[in-house]
């Protein structure tokens, strides 16, 4: 039976000896209720008498009694004049793009009154047209109260106008002098600003212009210039694969600019009918566990080294070459079997690689040429990274060398993403002048002489081709809320152009790009899509090359693999308190970074990592040292690290412009040496325990298994829906009858078959783990951030989370009949020949919780007050203002996702996130209520789109089409694994989903008849 | 002043009247011509005052006569043509350009200006006097009546004190006693009443059951805000504009069409007409204080906060917005869509917001209350009536719940989730 297979969430459950999973799953709350304020303290320890207790009763009955008398006085502010499209209560939608260096997306974006509050997918647009979870956050972003509010010189406010003036003619002297100036920008691949770029070296020959990437891609780029003649890199269309090889390349992560996980995701839902049903499959060979490993059909965890021989060894079968690699029987035989999984598949077959090796890269490109792989356009390249580490690394020198006197840096911020920050300070500080453009006083804005405030994104203009033929547009949707100006307006300026940028931009594209399409046209839709394509050729040849890569020898010390995490990605939103608090996908853990160990390694070197009584996870603190480097982190055991290995994420230990509470990590730049992601470190465990605020063992499912239903496409295809999907049976006057039978239920019927019925159905096939989904509904929701110290009293707050269950083949015994059962193919060393340890190499299955609209509710029947009630239309009601806080639906809850208010959240100072300051909270979405303290929350499937639907439907007079319900996550996710409908729609795609025979309840045995439904996931192993 | 204008009526006079015995035979009618300026002059000219243009009291003593037919009838070829007076018109007004009137025949502009050089004749003192003196007259009389009943009353009651005596005199005469009746000795009511601890015990039920009912209807109101009616910073009279001028009031309130908020209009939206209505010239209510000046002055608090210059007849650019104290207000946890109640359902106004045209100062009239709320979806019938969304819905509810209209209720109205989130 499929399903007698072990899921586990943490190690800690793997320990047949540990209790704590036992204690936990008996206690719903893990902590008391907090007996003052901040819970430290215990009302016994105070010395508080009878007659203090009436005094102070009385006195706060009256004063209560008094305060109720006379209610606030409100002031109601019309505009002066109304701006035409504005309504109050009516929201705007315009689309932009976001392109931060690091992200770029096609994005709607929802303003109210003026204000910008939720970003949402431009489904229209061609390609990015997807917001991942640091695109959705970025909203808050802009309200972020750490922004610089105008221009400063030496930290004096200054006007833009002595700004330009002192700019201009120090530049001016320069030039005059021909002393080189450096204008450093991320890869902008923006055709509008390149041309300013242009005319404004014209006018100042004696600046350079530098692309930089804080991640760089320069390995893959200088490979593509090779191969193709142009440094810009390919793109990929992963819905036209059916065989994916990935060498250590993220494709779900960030790698190479990202966004590859929509188009990914469609070939990974079985699709087909009578047992012939097909689905994509991927072979992942990687070192850190990442989302890509996670979501692959084989994931095989290698180090690079051992990457580097696979990926020859794969040359050498698909040519039927002899490359000798000193690789394990086990992973030979692995490569043999996918080079003959690549020849089978044709052009749906593409091998990647994320190995920052030009070679690597290099052979990655022959091999697709190879297979004729449709999946890889080189014709349609892009131009998202330029940067290029020897460059920048020169620049540092010029600098402290003095061969460089001036610097102007817009939207990077080197002093802290460089591996050699300080050296590059230096240099900055030697410069006769340095310019930041910046939104925040961080480390790089704080060493320069002239700071300029820069607009947000959602402030400003802008353009980017997406890849070559797709442009799209950047448009304010806000005026700017400080004094800001953008670098390119000022850049025109300095070149003695009086037009504004916005100007520029609109008679560029009319001249250079819209071939006679109307710009509002282009404006309106953010994007527009021309006929170009790149016409490179393929001239490399490397079979020389392929030589070099299988002669690699492993360093012998350990492998540190430096990666971005999703939430934080390069640090550039690090302040942005939703992505604090986002969990890891992986690891679920917030907060933090931290060294990720292998449990075999861990072993060896003495790092643990523990869990606290209350499920709290505390780990050893570990030195990383490279060159004379050292830097500490915690660590944390990761289940699939390939042993041998560590990971790092970069984007942590920022200090400077960030709040207190967001100063959380370890900097992981300065181990990025030469811009390479994998270093040889040695790593010694080092005293004390590290805190984590990890929401991995908190809302287990009280012992209740049978959660994730998971099966192979074989199974899928041969067997009986009953075999791989069972309903559960119980036994009615002795004879079986199924859980949901009307026999079976003891609950009274609802009728629920007129007027809308709202299903969710998630699609475990479909679903990533991207998190998306999670940041949208903070948004929409006006979901709290309750910090570390609160989310490691399991205290979070998120109405929908992404459980990560890890599972090992079958069961763990079954593990050790493979063990044995393998021991054939040799006594090799590598993880995957041996199971010794379900945590070695466990499957993963990511699967989205929120509450699940159960028809037949526990947690309706225990309220007291009747807060929580059911509607017609299938969602389940809870009213805020009735609630007294009893907590007992979140105790009969079997889904665990009801969430208490321990605290109030907002216009607090103990909890000083965005609800805490005027400006963070012009985020709050107007339709939905802010709770307080004391009462319980929940999802509540967006009943404010669903209602908004309705009412405009209503409005207009019309009937529902099918797609026009949404939620907020449905609408977040770009994968297609969350579809939301009207089930009484029978035309609906909800209405066929429920329908199919992949789709399953949770707990379907305690019979809740949830409105959330699942679909089976399959594994094409 | 008078003299001038006298003079210029005077020869006006004349000079119309030599006109009308050259073209037509007929006088021109002041009347007919008021009512042609209140239909096309007024928006923009006043008679007095300058306005959008300027004001056109004795206009036709500053230009000659034929030149205003023209100018009338098509200002704009009169500015191109390059006429001068035309011209300095036009840069006067900043280079706003007159509407064309080509369908006014100069028997009507005739017309027209003979309304706006008429002078109306000062009031006559002797119809006052004659209304004073009636009405002093009609107080007598009142008087009078009340005097004579007053008398008769007085006869009456003399009259029965006189048969009173002679009735006492007559028993004397025949020996009647009238017996005193004697006074029994009781306990007082007080004592009698501690005595009966029944009724004590009722007493301090009821008094005990009325203080809890005072009680409970105190805390019941606290929070409730019906009849609020703060001073607002511009005394904006609703009885004035939906009242007496009967404007709709989604005119004014127009986002209550389209979105959840009424929304208190811009200021731009009070502009649309009073850019043309500086002066309040309608009724007064002397006794409470709002006379004409007072009401004036509110427009000119408006114009303050618009930044709206009189003399220039522009915007200045320096605008107070208006901080209007909220009557309505609902709690943050309670969704309400306006839209949905005015547009989808039919509403009016008034039944939440009571007679809104009758208000001087705006009050809150209803509760706002759940149980009001809840009330109303319990008894108001859906409108269903050329609403395609409602078409297969309503069919089939009102099948199950076998009735022919269906209120709000019963098409889910009292779900606590479609009004809390």
């Amino acid at each position: 039976m499929p399903n007698q297979k072990n899921y586990w969430k943490s190690e800690v459950e793997l320990d047949k000896q540990s209790t704590l999973v036992d204690q936990l799953s008996q206690k719903e709350f893990v902590q008391k209720l907090p007996e003052d304020l901040l819970g430290e303290e215990t009302l016994a320890e105070k010395e508080t008498s009878r007659r203090d207790f009436l005094k102070y009763m009385g006195f706060s009955t009256a004063a209560a009694t008094l305060a109720a008398c006379e209610g606030p006085v409100n002031k109601s502010i019309p505009y002066v004049v109304q701006p035409e499209r504005i309504i109050p209560g009516v929201a705007n939608y315009y689309a932009t793009s976001i392109v931060d260096g690091f992200d770029v997306a096609s994005i709607l974006v929802k303003t109210r009154e003026g204000r910008p509050i939720k970003i949402e997918n431009n489904l229209d647009a061609p390609v990015h047209n997807t917001a991942n979870a640091r695109v959705q956050a970025s909203v808050l972003s802009l309200y972020d109260s750490m922004r610089i509010q105008g221009p400063t010189q030496a930290g004096v406010d200054v006007s833009w106008e002595t700004l330009e003036a002192n700019v201009g003619q120090q530049l001016a002297e320069m030039a005059a002098n021909n002393e080189k100036v450096a204008l450093v920008t991320p890869s902008l691949a923006s055709p509008t600003t390149q041309r300013i770029i242009a005319d404004f070296q014209a006018k100042f020959p004696n600046v350079t212009h530098y692309a930089y990437d804080a991640v760089s891609e320069t390995a893959a780029l200088n490979a593509f210039e090779t191969a193709y003649g142009k440094r810009a890199l390919p793109t990929y269309d992963f819905s036209k694969a059916s065989c994916i090889v990935s060498i250590g390349a993220d494709i779900l992560g960030d790698w190479q600019g990202g966004g590859h996980d929509t188009s990914y995701s469609k070939t990974r839902v079985p699709k087909g009918n009578n047992g012939k049903a097909k689905m994509s499959k991927h072979f992942q060979f990687e070192s850190n566990m990442t989302l890509s490993g996670a979501n692959a059909d084989q994931r095989i965890p290698t180090t690079a080294t051992e990457q580097q021989f696979i990926l020859g060894s794969l040359y050498g079968a698909l040519t039927n070459q002899a490359y000798p690699t000193p690789l394990s029987a086990a992973l030979n035989k692995k490569v043999n079997e996918i080079a003959a999984a690549l020849k089978a598949a044709g052009p749906g077959a593409v091998v990647v690689t994320g190995l920052a090796n030009e070679d690597a890269q290099r052979a990655v490109l022959a091999i697709n040429e190879l297979l004729g792989s449709d999946v890889i356009d080189t014709q349609h390249t892009t131009e998202l990274r330029q940067g290029d580490a020897g460059l920048i690394n020169q620049l540092t020198n010029d600098l402290n060398a003095g061969k460089v006197l001036g610097i102007m840096m817009a939207g990077v911020n080197p002093a802290y993403t460089l591996p050699n920050a300080a050296a590059f300070v230096a240099g900055l500080k030697k410069a006769k002048l340095s310019v930041t453009f910046s939104t925040k006083n961080d480390e790089t804005a704080l060493n320069s002489q002239w700071v300029a405030a820069a607009p947000h994104y959602l402030e400003s203009w802008g353009d980017v081709a997406m890849k070559t033929g797709h442009y799209a547009l950047t448009q304010p949707t806000i005026r700017p809320l400080f004094n800001t100006k953008q670098f390119q307006d000022v850049l025109l300026r300095l070149s003695g152009n009086a037009q504004p940028f916005s100007d520029v931009l609109k008679n560029y594209w009319t001249e250079n790009i819209l071939n006679g399409s109307s710009f509002s046209t282009a404006l309106h839709d953010g994007y527009y899509v021309s006929n170009q394509s790149d016409r490179l050729r393929y001239r490399d040849n490397v079979d020389a090359l392929v030589q070099r890569l299988i002669r690699a020898k492993s360093s012998g010390g350990l492998e540190l693999h430096l990666y971005t995490k999703i939430g934080i990605g390069d640090g550039q939103q690090a302040n942005n308190p939703w992505l604090q608090e986002f969990p890891d996908p992986i690891s679920r853990v917030t907060w933090d970074n931290y060294l990720t160990v292998s449990k075999s390694d861990a072993q060896a070197l003495g790092l643990k990592n523990v869990n606290q009584s209350d499920g709290a996870l505390d780990g050893s603190v570990a030195e990383i040292t490279l060159n004379g480097i050292t830097v500490k982190a915690p660590v944390l055991i990761q289940p699939g690290q390939a042993k041998g290995t560590v990971g790092l994420a970069f984007g942590y230990g920022k200090t400077a412009g960030m709040k207190s509470e967001m100063q959380v990590g370890t900097n992981a730049y300065p181990l990025y040496q030469d811009f390479n992601p994998v270093q040889t470190v040695t790593v010694t465990a080092t005293d004390g325990l590290h805190e984590f605020a990890c929401t991995q063992l908190q809302n287990t499912l009280m012992g209740r298994g049978e959660i994730v239903r998971e099966t192979t496409l074989e199974i899928f295809n041969t067997k009986d829906a009953k075999y791989w999907n069972p309903m559960t049976q119980v036994s009615r006057d002795h004879v079986e009858v199924d859980v949901t039978s009307k026999e079976a239920d003891m609950w009274q019927a609802f009728d629920r078959s007129i007027g809308h019925h709202f299903n969710l159905s998630i699609d475990l096939n479909a679903c990533t783990g991207c998190g998306a989904c999670v940041v949208a509904c903070h948004a929409e929701n006006n979901v709290p951030v309750v910090g570390k110290r609160e989310i490691r009293k399991s205290r979070d707050m998120h109405w929908l989370r992404i459980d990560r269950y890890y599972s090992s083949e079958e069961t763990f015994e079954a593990d050790l009949d493979t063990v044995d059962n393998i021991s054939g193919l040799g006594e090799s060393l590598s993880t995957f020949g041996k199971m010794e340890d379900p945590s070695a190499n466990p499957q993963v299955t990511f699967q989205p919780v929120m509450c699940q609209h159960c028809n037949h509710a526990p947690c309706e029947t225990v309220c007291p007050v009747a807060a929580s009630s059911h509607g017609r239309q299938g969602q389940n009601h809870m009213a805020y203002n009735r609630c007294v806080g009893t907590r007992y639906c979140a105790n009969n809850c079997p889904y665990k996702v009801r969430r208490f208010n321990w605290f109030l959240y907002n216009k607090n100072d103990e909890f000083d996130y965005y609800m805490n300051d005027d400006l963070g909270r012009m985020v709050l979405n107007p339709d939905v209520v802010v709770r307080s303290r004391g009462v319980m929350e929940k999802c509540s499937l967006c009943i404010q789109m669903t209602q908004k639907t309705i009412l405009d439907a209503k409005l207009e007079g019309r009937q529902i089409k099918d797609g026009e319900f949404q939620t907020a996550c449905s609408n977040a996710c770009g994968n297609g694994a969350l579809t939301f409908g009207d089930i009484n729609d029978k035309d609906s795609e909800v209405a066929h989903l429920k329908e199919d025979k992949r789709m399953y309840h949770l707990l379907e045995s305690i019979g809740t008849e949830p409105n959330v439904m699942y679909q089976v996931k399959v594994r094409n192993t | 002043m008078f003299k001038d204008s006298y003079l210029a009526h005077l020869s006006l006079l004349i000079l119309s009247l030599c006109f009308s015995f050259g073209v037509t035979a007929q006088e021109p009618d002041i009347q007919k011509g008021k009512s042609l300026f209140n239909a096309n002059c007024a928006a923009c000219h006043k008679l007095k005052k300058r306005a959008v243009g300027p004001a056109l009291a004795g206009v036709s003593a500053k230009y000659d006569k034929e030149w205003l037919y023209s100018w009338i009838k098509n200002s704009t070829a009169m500015v191109k043509s390059g006429d001068a007076q035309a011209v300095a018109i036009y840069e006067d007004y900043n280079g706003s350009v007159m509407t064309s009137f080509p369908q006014l025949s100069n028997e009507d502009i005739d017309n027209i200006l003979a309304y706006t050089d008429y002078t109306p004749p000062a009031p006559d003192p002797s119809t006052k006097a004659v209304a004073t003196t009636v009405e002093a007259e009609g107080s007598l009389t009142n008087d009078l009546i009340l005097a004579v009943l007053l008398l008769v009353l007085a006869a009456l009651v003399s009259m029965l004190f006189l048969v009173n005596k002679t009735l006492r005199k007559i028993a004397a005469a025949n020996g009647v006693e009238i017996a005193q009746k004697e006074k029994v000795k009781r306990i007082p009511l007080w004592k009698a009443y501690a005595q009966n601890p029944f009724l004590v015990f009722v007493t301090v039920i009821f008094l005990l059951l009325s203080s809890a009912y005072v009680g409970y209807s105190y805390l019941m109101q606290i929070g409730i805000d019906q009849g609020y009616m703060p001073i607002q910073p511009i005394h904006y009279s609703h009885k004035i504009h939906a009242g007496d001028n009967q404007i709709e009031c989604k005119y004014c309130h127009s986002s209550a069409r389209v979105s959840k908020h009424s929304g208190i209009p811009s200021l731009n939206v009070c502009m649309n007409c009073h850019m043309n209505i500086a002066e309040y010239n309608g009724e007064e209510d002397l006794e409470k204080g709002y006379t004409k000046e007072f009401y004036t002055n509110e427009i000119k608090k408006l114009y303050k906060a618009v930044g709206w210059d009189e003399e220039t007849q522009s915007y200045t650019g320096d605008t107070q917005p208006v901080k209007w104290v909220r009557i309505h207000n609902l709690p943050d946890f309670v969704y309400f869509n306006h839209a949905q109640h005015v547009s989808v359902a039919g509403i009016e106004c008034q039944k939440c917001h009571g007679p809104v045209e009758e208000m001087e100062i705006l009050y809150q009239h209803s509760s706002l209350t759940m149980g009001w709320c809840i009330n109303c979806h319990r008894e108001t019938n859906v409108n269903v009536k050329d609403n395609a969304y409602y078409t297969k819905i309503h069919e089939e509810l009102s099948k199950k719940y076998g009735v022919e209209k269906l209120t709000a209720a019963q098409m889910g109205g009292l779900e606590c989730g479609k009004c809390h989130y």
